[in-house]
């Protein structure tokens, strides 16, 4: 390639990046500076507070800060049960579509798509009030088979909220799943089906380690949206605000720090650190699940 | 499948001949099999798609009720047709605000992925077709971007944005949409799909100018790539929430989300209870979305399945 080519070529990228340099680079590093400070109160308080540099003290805090951490931990452990389920049922619909004839397949497609194509904050507010005692069907319809469930009390809040992400999330994870199966050369089916293995047999051995690349994606983008899960938990405190409290998960947190009590640095120092857990949770994540291949 | 298209009669004649089928001898026939499999994976996939449809058949049926209807009738099946008066509400109340912030949807979700999709267009081709010194770097930074939290990002922008005076204006939700790694992911893949090299070194020899190939022949070319950037992009602004809470704090620049929230929040706040209000205005929020993705339905798809490549 000629040189002056090679460089309008590069041209082509730069609105890019110097956008990235603007919107991204600089909001991190800025952030990673801010973390490194902490406001004191001068004297009596009368003079208002001044900045000071405390190095990693904000990082110290954060790691020890029993809220953050326990808000942490209560998304992971939500996310083991969620997540696998949620995969679950989004490859098993994948392996019936896959069963169909291209026609059938295409329509319940479409049908399974629909709650992604509501937007979070819609399908959070239609399932708080499909919940609510007294406007939704679920609690009369929980009565009429003599369950007594209230989905806002403390043990009912995050299957609530599970509910609400399987719900808007088993179309897109189908999709893919579905998109890697027919990559499945057919050959292997009618291959196995000579050598007379049944159809959930094919479905185990041959289709599911098939689409393993596409569970492992699928549950890496799960992990890292449920990690930051903001609207769902936001929308709920809404209506119980004694059970999901101002603290229920990361960004939450983050943004009461910021907002609300006007600690920006601190939540500086707890955005990076979120940063890192994601890194570290998708590179375990990654590791593990490509690992068993071996 | 093969196996179970074939029809027992045909079976039947394969016997009489003389020749066994060979899935007998390995266990019940497979045909039979298959239909009983077929009624499970259809009832199974049936009742997926209650479970996904269930929710906005009862919104649907809410939207149409009044207050009282709300509370007292029956949550799966209609009482009383309320929908006008609902409607009616939803575009009066607090001064017709509820159009202003579709009116700010549109604006943010249409004008910023229009701009963010040419940005995105211009940047996968330079990475598809051009070999520079630090592209790796670009690329590497387009992906790498995936995996910053939101948090990280919006609350050093919110304060960049207060010091040059950009918070609650559009602009705050305008500038982010410019530049989205992710479009500019998908905008390299389809490149490498639909633009041949030998057309540019044709173009060129032609005399073309590089700007002039860009906007005359790539861009053309790649209509079916930019149409799914821009929508992907369009559902994100729509759909986004942690951004525009954070940048945006005058009710008149809010998006449709925002304002959802607030008055989903008002039953708590101050006793007021604007159920009915809310599940009108979700339901009617849904619907340019709806519209758009039916529209352009085999876009979208082909977007959602990209992104399982990243």
């Amino acid at each position: 390639m000629i040189r002056s080519q090679r460089w309008k070529g590069a041209a082509f990228t730069v609105p890019f990046q110097v956008g990235f340099v603007f919107l991204y680079l600089l909001p991190i590093g800025y952030a990673a500076y801010e973390s490194l400070f902490q406001e004191k109160q001068s004297g009596l308080g009368l003079g208002g507070a001044t900045r000071e540099f405390s190095g990693l003290d904000n990082y110290q805090l954060g790691l020890t800060d029993s809220a953050f951490m326990g808000s942490i931990l209560r998304v992971v452990l939500f996310a083991c049960v969620q997540i696998p389920f949620m995969l679950l049922v989004s490859l098993v619909l994948a392996l019936f579509l896959d069963a169909l004839t291209s026609k059938a397949a295409n329509r319940f497609r479409i049908v399974l798509l629909v709650p992604y194509m509501i937007p979070g904050v819609v399908a959070a507010i239609v399932w708080i009030n499909l919940y609510s005692p007294e406007v939704g069907p679920l609690t009369p319809i929980g009565d009429l088979f003599g369950f007594d469930w209230n989905f806002f009390a403390p043990s009912m809040v995050w299957p609530s909220i599970g509910n609400l992400l399987t719900w808007h999330g088993i179309g897109y994870n189908m999709v893919i799943i579905y998109s890697a199966l027919q990559g499945v050369p057919r050959e292997l089916f009618e291959a196995a089906r000579l050598d007379g293995a049944s159809e959930s047999r094919i479905a185990l051995s041959i289709k599911i380690p098939f689409v393993r690349g596409a569970l492992v994606l699928t549950g890496l983008l799960s992990i890292i949206q449920m990690l930051q899960i903001f609207n769902e938990p936001a929308l709920f405190r809404n209506i119980t605000p004694e059970t999901v409290d101002d603290s229920f998960t990361p960004i939450m947190i983050i943004y009461n720090q910021a907002f609300n009590a006007g600690n920006y640095p601190y939540a500086a120092a707890l955005s990076v650190l979120l940063a890192l857990i994601l890194g570290i949770a998708s590179l375990l994540f990654y590791r593990l699940t490509s690992k068993e291949v071996d | 499948m093969a196996t179970t298209t074939e029809s027992p009669k045909k079976a039947r004649e394969a016997g009489r001949s003389g020749v066994p089928p060979v899935r007998r001898i390995t266990g019940p026939d497979p045909a039979s099999r298959g239909r009983g499999g077929q009624r499970f994976i259809l009832l199974g996939l049936i009742l997926a798609s209650l479970y996904s449809l269930f929710p906005v058949y009862w919104l649907m049926i809410a939207a149409t009720k009044d207050q009282v209807g709300l509370y007292q009738s029956n949550g799966l099946w209609f009482s009383g047709m309320h929908l006008w008066d609902n409607l009616h509400q939803v575009f009066t109340y607090e001064d017709g605000i509820f159009l202003r912030w579709t009116a700010n949807s549109f604006l943010y979700a249409g004008v910023g992925s229009l701009g963010g999709t040419l940005i995105a267009l211009a940047t996968g081709y330079g990475l598809a077709r051009f070999d520079f010194p630090g592209r790796g770097v670009v690329f590497a930074a387009v992906v790498g971007s995936f995996l910053i939290p939101i948090a990280l990002l919006t609350l050093p922008l919110y304060l960049m944005f207060s010091k040059i005076g950009l918070v609650d204006t559009p602009w705050a939700m305008l500038v982010p949409c410019l530049i989205n790694p992710f479009s500019v992911y998908l905008a390299k893949v389809y490149t490498e799909a639909t633009i041949p090299f030998e057309l540019l070194e044709a173009a060129r020899i032609d005399g073309a100018g590089e700007l002039r190939i860009f906007f005359s022949i790539v861009l053309r070319m790649m209509t079916t790539g930019g149409a799914t950037v821009f929508l992907l992009a369009f559902v994100n602004t729509w759909n986004a929430f942690f951004l525009p809470l954070t940048v945006l704090r005058g009710k008149e620049n809010w998006t449709l989300n925002l304002g959802l929230y607030n008055w989903s929040g008002k039953r708590a706040e101050s006793g007021i209870d604007v159920t009915s209000l809310v599940l009108t205005g979700a339901l009617l929020s849904i619907i340019p979305l709806a519209i758009m993705m039916t529209a352009m339905r085999r876009y979208w798809r082909s977007g959602v399945t990209l992104g399982a490549l990243k």
